[in-house]
């Protein structure tokens, strides 16, 4: 718990994105996703326009590229999948550099890389520009189910500690000589599994007897409800409502 | 498997996110009855113990190696309901966090990974549980075979989704093929690195696992230098129990003989008609019958060469999922038939 209270994806800044309420951002990159996944695939240029206005975010939220870019790599299994995809898809065939390729695979292709790409672009930048806490505060807003936020921040905040304790286990194991080399090391590596387990059930019961010590009666105490002017929600939903013009467009085009 | 925004089109994402949003008001309710007011704690850091485990490593062989995804783990060791949730905090943390699953198709991730692998995994553990001898061995056996059938079923469940709402048009065969062939092999996998886990823990703190509250020692009374059970406080009627997993025995082995086995043999002999078509070649062309889009189209698990094998395979996977359905219809009748006269044993956990 000592090192610091924003997750790693967080970046501190104080940028007009990252002062909106949370809720407002959620709400923003959802329905901008959304309206990014029902725009028709062959408008090419649509995503084009799309990839600008998340360009524009990123430049006033003061996030580089460099980092946005490198955020953007969790999506390398998708590319994969979707290099695969002309090649086993049916219907009529297109020679491109001497290989046979399905024109509905060519599509499919694209329209996955495309909106998968633009969709995890804007996760990356709400992370990047919002505070773990104030995430979860705006999910309670959004009338998320009180008792799924608080599982969701009680996830959170021990999440590095559990991790934690199984780097410790994992250093315990290594400097015992053990190396985690096939299958026959399995026995070991579920041991730990089932350590840590216990551990944190245990761990578990020990929070929620601190709790109710605290007086907790199952549910949390709000101690700064966070409200959006009317302003402050024009100016997040500015950018899902100018993709909605961009789909528009795609679909009268 | 975490499925990416724009691969699955926009109503059927709505749909399943009606579908996950259902499943995980109906499981906020469950964990509440599961766990009372501990639900938040222990829910919350059982997440965040499914979120560290699915980053320990098992090496496979030659530098390759595979993760557990943890589905049927938290149903066997927190109880379905919980473990619904706590899988679906993961994934939505994951996808808000992380990116990690578009936020579009978060409906489908849950509904695939969360919902699916607990309830199938959770059916399965419970139905072998009661066929088979009460001991931490069977224990450990049961959470191998749900763990073993949750990841296919994921697949096929992820299958279904596709062949109803995918954005390209590929052969649903092929889809079917790849996905339940790979995640047959990764259900292996599950499965040894579950039952291992269960059992570590089953071994040090039997009373932490949910699946298996039923295994406790009596307790034993020394009287006169010989060991006598203490009195029952609540008498279990033993007759009805025995009869009724005879026949759970006996219903499961035969069908699983019969679908295993049988078609072991019968499907390396293709009936008539395919046979012909087969001779002819007109099974090349796009005139096939509409069950052939199903996700064991010609009962045959393709991927796998050895065409018995393969529709034997077949066979078990479907008698494990029709089991489960039939299962979960059966369970529903019964708990509302008896949800006051059954005796609610309150575990000292």
């Amino acid at each position: 718990m000592g090192a610091g209270h924003a997750h790693r994806l967080y970046r501190h800044g104080h940028s007009p994105v990252h002062a909106l309420p949370p809720h407002t951002k959620l709400a923003a990159a959802f329905a901008f996703v959304v309206v990014v996944v029902s725009t028709p695939r062959e408008a090419i240029w649509a995503f084009g326009l799309y990839a600008v206005l998340l360009g524009v975010v990123a430049h006033l939220a003061r996030v580089p590229a460099a980092f946005l870019l490198k955020r953007l790599l969790i999506e390398v299994p998708f590319v994969a999948f979707a290099v695969l995809m002309p090649f086993v898809a049916e219907g009529e065939q297109v020679d491109v550099l001497g290989l046979s390729l399905s024109v509905n695979g060519l599509w499919g292709a694209w329209n996955v890389l495309a909106k998968g790409t633009l969709g995890v672009a804007a996760s990356v930048l709400l992370a990047s520009t919002t505070e773990l806490r104030e995430l979860l505060l705006g999910l309670q807003r959004l009338k998320l189910p009180p008792l799924l936020v608080q599982i969701a921040s009680f996830m959170i905040r021990y999440g590095d500690v559990i991790t934690d304790e199984m780097r410790r286990m994992r250093i315990a194991r290594e400097s015992r000589g053990f190396e985690a080399r096939g299958v026959r090391h399995w026995g070991v590596l579920a041991k730990s599994a089932g350590a840590l387990f216990i551990r944190s059930y245990e761990r578990g019961e020990r929070v929620h007897l601190a709790m109710v010590s605290r007086g907790y009666a199952g549910s949390m105490p709000v101690i700064d409800e966070v409200t959006a002017s009317r302003a402050q929600w024009s100016y997040a939903l500015a950018l899902p409502v100018a993709a909605l013009v961009v789909c528009l467009l795609g679909w009268t085009l | 498997m975490h499925v990416p925004d724009g691969f699955i089109n926009a109503p059927i994402s709505a749909a399943t996110g009606v579908v996950a949003a259902g499943a995980v008001a109906v499981s906020l309710r469950g964990a509440r009855r599961e766990l009372d007011e501990r639900t938040a704690p222990l829910a919350g850091l059982v997440a965040a113990f499914i979120f560290a485990v699915q980053m320990l490593n098992f090496p496979v062989a030659a530098g390759t190696s595979g993760h557990l995804l943890g589905g049927a783990l938290a149903a066997i060791l927190v109880g379905p309901f919980t473990g619904v949730l706590c899988v679906s905090v993961v994934l939505l943390m994951q996808g808000i966090l992380f990116a990690d699953g578009g936020l579009t198709a978060l409906g489908v991730n849950i509904t695939d990974m969360a919902i699916v692998t607990t309830v199938v995994g959770y059916a399965v553990f419970r139905g072998l549980v009661k066929v088979l001898p009460r001991s931490r061995r069977s224990i450990t056996v049961a959470s191998f075979a749900a763990a073993l059938l949750s990841v296919p079923a994921a697949a096929v469940a992820f299958t279904l989704i596709y062949a109803i709402g995918g954005t390209t048009d590929i052969a649903i065969g092929k889809v079917a093929t790849a996905m339940i062939g790979v995640h047959v092999l990764i259900g292996i996998g599950e499965a040894v690195i579950t039952a291992l886990t269960v059992g570590a823990v089953v071994a040090v703190r039997p009373d932490l696992v949910y699946g298996a509250r039923g295994l406790q020692q009596r307790l034993k009374l020394r009287v006169n230098g010989e060991l006598v059970d203490a009195p029952d406080a609540t008498p279990v009627p033993a007759a009805a129990r025995t009869s009724r997993r005879k026949l759970w025995i006996t219903g499961l082995v035969t069908s699983l003989v019969l679908a295993g086995f049988v078609s072991f043999y019968a499907s390396a002999n293709p009936d008539g008609l395919e046979k012909v078509a087969h001779d002819k070649g007109i099974d090349k062309k796009e005139e096939k019958h509409a069950s052939s889009d199903s996700p064991l189209a010609d009962y045959g698990v393709k991927d796998i060469a050895n065409a018995r094998l393969s529709g034997g395979l077949a066979g078990v996977i479907g008698v494990g999922v029709t089991v489960v359905a039939g299962s979960g219809v059966f369970w529903a009748v019964r708990r509302r038939r008896s949800t006051d006269t059954s005796p609610t044993a309150v575990e000292n956990v």
